[in-house]
């Protein structure tokens, strides 16, 4: 599984990523958990409001950050 | 009934004389302070879920291909319901112009979804009442179309950055929410502002509330009143570095407008704050060029100088 974290270094996407971390943690779901900070890589996702989590290319939210155990519900 | 409280608290329990300049001060920054806190939680939170509606995405689909003049309109007035941070203004920006939305309409929306915002508007209709604050959204919405429209004519496309226009820009689908989302979405949102806001507020509630207690009635008749034709351009210059603070700005805009600050200026000043902001224009310049990037700040600018000029002239 790969997960990445769309968003341009502020202080939500650090938030989501630490709690994405966390999620993968609780659960004890391994997957590779990759930070998108180039507009260009954002913008092949059409995402037009970071921060956005994307899970194995596909969007899952965007434009806000989400608690540990909401983003372990999303994983699959 | 907020009133009565404010006063029995601070001329009956603290025992400040009702009229004396620090009972005044004490009475007047309670008042405001519970009122303006109040208006935010609920209004923040209905904003939140009405947002939840609007995301940018669909915005973008809505605004695409639009003609100018009717689609400036629809992007100022947009603007309103879609969230916007400006440390999402790039992606929002480059997604606009790459699906076909005219970039006149792109920037009306710039223009108007920063400025014309539910904190300031709670803020002014909680201190001036529901008339300015029906101006301040009726005004700035006319700015943003206004200015949009200027810039569109210019034809100024070849001044947006040029990678901006070979990129590819993928089409996301737009995730539905539950009702339960949207709730969860709205009550964290809230309580992520109130959290940014709160010191802003009451120390911009505090410094308004010495300034209606221990500053004279007149003082500022003679800089900031009406018959001074420098005061509209100087509070817009002032508004610039003032940016995201219009929860500190407005009660104490208040206050000196009590004591003589014209209302026309006080509206200018206000708009330049939220409208003209430097860290947003750094950011920007990550897809204009310089000259596109000034020629925005300054018919901005002048359209606010013009509303300022124009609410002096006729209120």
């Amino acid at each position: 599984m790969k997960i990445e974290i769309l968003g341009t270094g502020c202080a939500k996407c650090k938030t989501l990523y630490e709690n994405t971390k966390k999620a993968l943690e609780d659960s004890g779901k391994i997957a590779e958990v990759v930070k998108v900070e180039d507009i260009p890589s954002i913008m092949k996702y059409g995402v037009m409001s970071t921060p956005a989590l994307v899970i194995d290319g596909q969007v899952k939210f965007s434009g806000k950050t989400a608690s540990a155990s909401e983003i372990a519900g999303m994983l699959p | 009934m907020l009133k009565s409280f404010a006063d029995w608290f601070v001329f009956t329990i603290i025992g400040l004389a009702s009229g004396s300049r620090s009972g005044e001060a004490l009475n007047f920054f309670i008042y405001d302070t519970i009122k303006i806190f109040l208006l935010l939680t609920t209004i923040i939170f209905v904003v939140a879920i009405i947002r939840t509606s609007f995301p940018p995405e669909k915005t973008k689909r809505m605004l695409s291909h639009k003609r100018e003049y009717v689609g400036n309109v629809l992007a100022a007035l947009l603007g309103i319901v879609t969230p916007f941070c400006s440390c999402s203004a790039v992606p929002l920006f480059i997604g606009f112009v790459e699906s076909g939305v005219p970039l006149g309409v792109t920037f009306s929306f710039l223009i108007s979804s920063p400025m014309v915002n539910e904190v300031a508007l709670i803020m002014l209709w909680g201190l001036f009442g529901w008339k300015i604050a029906l101006i301040y959204i009726s005004t700035g919405l006319l700015v943003a179309i206004v200015a949009g429209i200027i810039i569109g004519k210019l034809k100024m496309e070849k001044y947006v950055q040029d990678y901006v226009w070979e990129m590819q820009v993928g089409n996301a689908e737009i995730v539905q929410q539950t009702f339960r989302e949207k709730l969860i979405y709205a009550r964290d949102y809230t309580l992520e502002l109130l959290k940014k806001i709160w010191p802003y507020v009451v120390v911009g509630v505090g410094l308004g509330a010495f300034i209606h207690g221990y500053v004279p009635a007149d003082f500022l008749v003679r800089w900031a009143g009406r018959d001074n034709p420098f005061a509209v351009p100087v509070a817009v210059a002032l508004g610039v570095p003032l940016y995201s603070n219009a929860a500190g700005v407005i009660p104490i805009v208040h206050a000196l407008m009590e004591k003589g600050m014209a209302i026309g200026t006080v509206l200018a000043f206000m708009m330049a704050v939220t409208a003209l902001s430097l860290p947003e224009a750094i950011i920007l310049k990550n897809v204009l060029k310089n000259r596109l990037l000034f020629t925005f700040f300054g018919i901005v600018a002048v359209a606010i100088i013009c509303v300022g000029y124009l609410f002096n002239a006729i209120l």
